[in-house]
C-alpha cells in the first residue's frame, strides 16, 4: 500500500522535476533569440537572409525542453 | 452558509472543466468502439484540414490571370513563400520534393488554424497525428539519402572534420540524433498545439469565478491571440525543418 502510495508521489514529483527542462529549454531558446537580435542590430541589411537559420536555431534548442516535457507527459498519463 | 458553500463548490466541480478534456477522440455516429475506419472528430477535423487546403488552390489557380486577383495573390505568396524556403534551406535540386512539403505547409497550417475555432478539434495536438506526418518525412529522407548517395549516405554519421579519435563517439551522438529526429519533430508540433489549448482551457475554468472572470476572459482573448501566431509559426518550423533533414539526405557531406 505504502509502495503504491510512494509510486504515485514519485510520478508526480518527477513530472514536475520535468518542468525543470522546460524551463532550460527556455533559457536556451532566448539564448538564441537575443544573440540573433544582437548581431542583426549591429547588421540590419544581412538579418533578413538569417531568419531560417534562426528558426531552425531555436528549434533545436526548444527539442530538448520538449523531450523532457514527453518525459513528463509520460509519468503523468503512460506509467 | 455551509449548505450553500457545499452546493457552491458542487456546481462549480459540475462546471469546471478538464483542460485535456477538449482532446478526447470520439466516434461521431455513435458508439464507443473505434476502428481504423472509424468517423471520429479527428479524421473530420483533418479531412476538413485537407478539403480547404484543396479550395483555397484550386480558387488560386482557377483564373491563372496575368494581374493576380484576391484569391491568386493568398496562392502564389503560399508559393513563393515555401519555394523560397525549399530553395534557401535545402538548394536548388531540392525542388522536386517541393510538391510535398507544400502540401505538408499546407496541411499543418490549415489543421493549426482550424483547431482555433471554438468548439472544433485540435488534430495537430495528437501525437498519432503529427507522428505519422514525421514518420512520413523520416522515411522519405532516409530512402532519398541511400538512393541518392548510396552507402556514402552514412558519410552523415562519420564526420570527417573532427579529429580522429572522437569520431566514433560523434558517430554515436550522431546516430541517435538521427533516430530521434522523428520524435522531436512530431512532439514539437503536438505540444507545442496541446498546451496552448490547454492552458485557453484552464482560464477558461477560471471564469466560473465572478470576480475573476474579467481577467480570465482578458488572459483568454490574449493567449488566442498568441496561439494564432504559434499555429503560423509552428507550421513553419514543421516545414523548414523537412527542409533541413531533405538536405542532410541530399547533401550529406557538410
Amino acid at each position: 500500500m505504502e509502495l503504491i502510495a510512494a509510486a504515485a508521489l514519485g510520478k508526480f514529483i518527477g513530472a514536475g522535476l520535468g518542468g525543470i527542462g522546460s524551463g532550460m529549454a527556455a533559457i536556451g531558446v532566448g539564448n538564441v533569440a537575443g544573440n540573433f537580435l544582437a548581431g542583426a542590430l549591429r547588421n540590419p541589411s544581412a538579418a533578413a537572409g538569417q531568419t531560417a537559420t534562426l528558426f531552425i536555431g531555436i528549434a533545436f534548442a526548444e527539442a530538448l525542453g520538449i523531450f523532457s516535457f514527453l518525459v513528463a507527459l509520460l509519468l503523468m498519463f503512460a506509467v | 452558509m455551509t449548505v450553500a458553500t457545499d452546493q457552491a463548490a458542487e456546481a462549480s466541480s459540475k462546471l469546471s472543466l478538464h483542460p485535456m478534456e477538449q482532446f478526447t477522440v470520439r466516434p461521431l455516429f455513435g458508439g464507443t468502439e473505434i476502428h481504423w475506419y472509424t468517423i471520429t472528430n479527428v479524421t473530420l477535423w483533418m479531412a476538413i484540414a485537407v478539403v480547404c487546403t484543396f479550395l483555397l488552390l484550386v480558387y488560386a489557380t482557377r483564373a491563372r490571370a496575368l494581374v493576380p486577383g484576391r484569391g491568386q495573390s493568398i496562392g502564389e505568396v503560399v508559393y513563393g513563400f515555401v519555394r523560397n524556403m525549399v530553395v534557401d534551406v535545402a538548394g536548388e535540386d531540392a525542388l522536386a520534393f517541393f510538391p510535398y512539403i507544400l502540401t505538408l505547409f499546407m496541411f499543418v497550417v490549415f489543421a493549426n488554424s482550424l483547431s482555433l475555432i471554438p468548439m472544433s478539434f485540435a488534430t495537430t495536438s495528437h501525437f498519432a497525428v503529427t507522428g505519422v506526418l514525421a514518420i512520413a518525412v523520416f522515411l522519405t529522407v532516409t530512402i532519398v539519402g541511400f538512393v541518392r548517395n548510396g552507402t556514402s549516405f552514412l558519410g552523415l554519421f562519420w564526420v570527417t572534420s573532427a579529429p580522429f579519435p572522437l569520431r566514433p563517439v560523434l558517430a554515436i551522438i550522431e546516430l541517435i540524433s538521427y533516430f530521434v529526429r522523428p520524435v522531436s519533430h512530431s512532439v514539437r508540433l503536438a505540444g507545442n498545439m496541446m498546451a496552448g489549448h490547454a492552458v485557453m482551457e484552464v482560464f477558461a475554468g477560471f471564469a466560473i469565478v465572478l470576480w475573476i472572470s474579467p481577467l480570465s476572459i482578458a488572459a483568454i482573448t490574449a493567449m488566442y491571440g498568441l496561439e494564432i501566431m504559434v499555429a503560423v509559426v509552428q507550421a513553419y518550423v514543421f516545414t523548414i525543418l523537412t527542409c533541413v533533414y531533405l538536405k542532410d539526405a541530399l547533401h550529406p557531406h557538410h
